[in-house]
């Protein structure tokens, strides 16, 4: 695995990305999900949300990086806030 | 409202993709994004430098300009391929030899390699020597894509428009092919315009073939880098150079694996967001048919 040149952050990273998935899944398994309309403009399944809140997750980052010089925990709090309030009304 | 699922044993049958798709992509993926955060010097010295590589990228002056290139020309690809494919299909013979024939002389372009099609534009537009070229300087237009950036731009445009206008053309031809016959003897005895017909008839229609076309177009157009590295070399200056051809300047050239891992997952991300985007689109269109 040497040459995939893991750190610890990354591999933290994608440990909790595969936790979610796996998570996800369980979850599926147990109680399938039903679409929903609420505030986002198309109807969304609990999968939709999730790839919604990981890539709105992504371009906020982004956005902090390029145009604030704060530290990344307060891209972080908004991104997990963001994603509750997707998950629960989106 | 969906039916509950009661059997999710079906997902067994992805277990292969899945792991197919892990080694080609998922693996390669993660491994750019450890690239990303890290200074690389060789494989065996890495320095963790966190999201300096991110911050640098999306403050580089010459990247963000080739996106903005990049979506320019996206845009002006689609503005110009997707009218002139609707209207290359809508005049293309239906019936007969010539709608054979015609259908073979449109899809010429489509089959000529990217490399191919960047030196047959390079010789075509020269002007001393490509028929292109030279007619547009014989008119009196001072034509040089090798020294003027709007020549340059023009000719790179000119060449995706004759590469890739035919794939916009032949989904809507077939697209035009699938409209039951019934919709024109009813539009006929409305004694509708041609341009009614079109209006109310065929471009509803063909908004599902569109919605594919476009994603295409945008994708491919969003990735280009043979044809204009071959023709112009991302000059005169930087005035074509666009994403693709700064990353593997970036990446290859000056061996920056850190800042070109930063960037190349930008990109992703961009690519990704509209995907969805197109994705979301051809879902609802199926779900309002």
């Amino acid at each position: 695995m040497n040459w995939m040149a893991w750190t610890g952050v990354t591999a933290t990273f994608f440990s909790v990305i595969g936790c979610i998935l796996i998570f996800m899944t369980i979850l599926e398994i147990k109680s399938p999900t039903l679409e929903k309309k609420g505030f986002l403009p198309i109807a969304t399944t609990r999968g939709d949300k999730l790839f919604i809140s990981l890539i709105s997750a992504a371009y906020i980052h982004l956005g902090f990086l390029a145009l604030v010089d704060t530290v990344l925990w307060v891209a972080l709090c908004i991104s997990v806030l963001w994603s509750a309030v997707v998950f629960r009304w989106g | 409202m969906q039916r509950k699922v009661r059997d999710n044993k079906a997902w067994f049958l992805v277990l292969p993709v899945f792991i197919l798709v892990a080694f080609s992509a998922i693996v390669p993926i993660m491994t750019v994004v450890n690239y990303s955060v890290q200074d690389i010097f060789d494989q065996n010295t890495a320095y963790f430098v966190g999201a300096e590589w991110y911050r640098e990228m999306l403050r580089n002056p010459a990247l963000l300009d080739s996106l903005g290139r990049q979506f320019f020309f996206s845009f002006s690809v689609l503005a110009i391929e997707v009218p002139l494919g609707i209207a290359i299909a809508l005049v293309m013979p239906t019936k007969g030899r010539m709608a054979a024939v015609s259908l073979i002389l449109v899809a010429i372009p489509l089959l000529i390699p990217w490399n191919v099609v960047g030196t047959i534009w390079q010789i075509f537009s020269r002007a001393d020597i490509g028929l292109f070229g030279y007619a547009v300087n014989a008119l009196g237009i001072d034509y040089n894509y090798t020294s003027d950036p709007t020549a340059a731009w023009l000719t790179v445009l000119l060449m995706d428009v004759w590469h890739w206008t035919p794939l916009i053309a032949l989904l809507c031809y077939s697209g035009l092919r699938a409209i039951p016959e019934a919709f024109y003897q009813a539009a006929r005895i409305d004694r509708a315009s041609k341009w009614a017909i079109f209006r109310h008839i065929q471009l509803p229609r063909l908004k599902s073939v569109l919605v594919i076309g476009v994603l295409l177009r945008f994708m491919d157009s969003f990735m280009i880098y043979t044809e204009p590295f071959v023709l112009t070399g991302g000059g005169p200056g930087n005035s074509t150079t666009f994403l693709s051809q700064a990353l593997t300047q970036m990446a290859i050239g000056q061996f920056d694996i850190g800042p070109a891992a930063a960037f190349s997952l930008i990109y992703y991300l961009i690519v990704l967001l509209v995907c969805y985007a197109f994705f979301t689109a051809i879902n609802q269109l199926d779900k309002a048919k």
